[in-house]
């Protein structure tokens, strides 16, 4: 079993950090995984992007160019990369910043208001935990509740200890979502 | 065995440096290599060591050579228009017989290029880049915990040898993350007589220096320092085979292109192809014997670079060209996907070694 997300969007909304904490959680499950972010211009300003791989299996390329779990938080992100997702795969579209809808029939979508609930509910920063928070959902793997704050727990920098609560709330903000 | 952590390749590198005894690094900035610096400035000055920033790549050269003259680990690191300018200072290392750890995280080129991976150094790395007669150990990483390992194993190497050994990485082995676990170093004593560290009045002074003018002691110099390197050749190529035991073809790579191209293979063998890889983790010495045994079984030879074609050169070399080596080649900072390196595996296993 391998899950190959690509996590895209503008530099700034926490795609690495969604990231990190997906792969974190992985290896603390005992399972192979890379992590690899795009880097340079882009990160200022402009798109960004992250692979996160988790496997049975070693990795080979930690490069994702056919995710099955696509996470988008902006339009030419969507764009860009709605048609090399694997069929039968999952896309999760933060719907308060993308207008459109998913064109393809042969793969899942998951529309999450994230950065407006984020903003509602004083979680401002933190839509990519909602929508990462799905990801869980939908993959079947926010079962184990404790073993989504343990993870998080590594993930979260020692200096903001408080953005542990935040980032857990976020999680399960998503988790719990219904459209 | 210690947990293994999510680390990236360049804060691998740092860390297994600071774990092989290095208390002494300098460098300059320069995308995807930056994080060794980073993480070395945090961490040196807590640990009494020292991280300085250089005005420049030549002035961190320059000062690795000095602090390896008093017979200490030192390091730098930098990516590829860094390390031309380093050019200058690794030929004078090696003329003065000196170790050091020098890493280079290569972005495409030439010239400033861009910042994104390549493998577009193996020339300069392997061959010498510098002036003079020289060789430097190439150590190439495929994965964050080889980045430690091989960082680790490449001061070993350097202090063994009194030379310098580079890590060859790309910006991909920089700047992934995957779990590594930094192991403690074996402790090995090393000779360093040589060094000067004050002679107390008790023993005549070491000298170290590049400069001979006599040709006669120059020239010496040279063939006691090739005989080094013939040893070094026999006794220190690393490479891992990977499906090659009933392979028909043989792909060679290095970092990222040789995990590239193990989906690839994955994909050919399911196919019914009969493929494996050769990924030479030394580059110099070049795993030229490994080569050259697969060319008694295999029809082709295809070589996966993120470069125009340069290890190519020595895959032909290593097997005295007695087979076919196609190329399997993207450059500029763009990597081969696994589709394109299979595409090659097929064309190869259609036409059976038959032509050039």
């Amino acid at each position: 079993m391998t899950n190959e997300y690509l996590i895209a969007g503008f530099g700034g909304q926490g795609l690495l950090f969604a990231g990190k904490f997906l792969v974190n959680k992985g290896m603390m499950e005992g399972k192979e995984v890379s992590w690899l972010p795009s880097y340079g211009p882009e990160m200022r300003g402009g798109t960004a992007n992250c692979s996160v791989i988790i496997s049975d299996d070693p990795v080979g390329s930690p490069i994702v160019s056919r995710p099955n779990v696509l996470m988008v938080m902006n339009l030419p992100s969507l764009d860009k990369y709605e048609n090399d997702v694997k069929a039968g795969g999952k896309i999760f579209v933060d719907s308060s910043l993308i207008g459109r809808r998913v064109e393809r029939s042969n793969v899942d979508a998951y529309y999450v208001p994230a950065t407006q609930l984020a903003s509602d509910n004083g979680l401002s920063g933190l839509a990519n935990m909602i929508l990462a928070g799905k990801i869980l959902k939908e993959l079947g793997e926010f079962e184990d509740e404790e073993a989504v704050a343990a993870s998080l727990k590594k993930v979260v920098s020692v200096k903001h200890p408080e953005m542990y609560e935040k980032n857990l709330t976020a999680l399960k903000m998503g988790r719990d979502y219904q459209a | 065995m210690a947990e293994k952590v999510l680390m990236k390749g360049n804060e691998a590198i740092a860390e297994a440096a600071i774990e092989a005894g290095c208390r002494h690094y300098f460098g300059y900035p320069i995308t995807p290599q930056t994080e060794v610096a980073a993480y070395m400035s945090k961490r040196m000055p807590k640990i009494g060591g020292t991280f300085l920033q250089a005005e420049s790549e030549i002035a961190a050269i320059n000062m690795v050579y000095g602090v390896s003259s008093t017979g200490k680990r030192v390091m730098t690191s930098s990516s590829s228009p860094g390390i031309s300018l380093k050019a200058e200072g690794l030929s004078y290392l090696a003329g003065a017989d000196l170790p050091a750890l020098v890493v280079n995280v290569q972005r495409g080129g030439p010239g400033l290029g861009g910042i994104q991976p390549s493998q577009s150094d193996y020339f300069q790395a392997t061959k010498g880049g510098g002036h003079g007669d020289y060789r430097m150990i190439v150590l190439a990483p495929a994965s964050v915990q080889e980045m430690a390992d091989l960082t680790m194993k490449g001061f070993d190497l350097a202090d063994k040898y009194r030379m310098t050994a580079m890590i060859l990485a790309d910006g991909t082995m920089g700047q992934m993350m995957e779990p590594v676990e930094i192991k403690k170093p074996q402790a090995q004593a090393f000779d360093k007589s040589w060094a000067v560290t004050g002679t107390r009045g008790q023993r005549s002074h070491n000298v170290v220096n590049s400069l001979f003018l006599s040709p006669d002691v120059l020239e010496r110099t040279n063939f006691e320092r090739y005989e080094r390197y013939r040893l070094i050749e026999e006794t220190e190529s690393m490479a891992e085979r990977y499906l090659m035991d009933d392979a028909e073809i043989c792909v060679v790579a290095f970092g990222i292109a040789a995990r590239v191209a193990k989906n690839a293979i994955a994909e050919a063998r399911k196919a019914g192809i009969r493929v494996g890889l050769i990924r030479p983790i030394t580059l110099w010495p070049f795993p030229a014997k490994q080569l050259a045994a697969a060319a008694q079984t295999c029809h082709s030879f295809l070589s996966v670079e993120l470069s125009m074609g340069q290890m190519i050169e020595d895959i032909r070399l290593a097997i005295e060209c007695k087979r076919p080596v196609a190329l399997c080649n993207r450059a500029g900072g763009i990597i081969p996907s696994p589709d394109e390196v299979y595409a090659k595996i097929v064309e190869l296993a259609k036409n059976g070694g038959a032509d050039k």
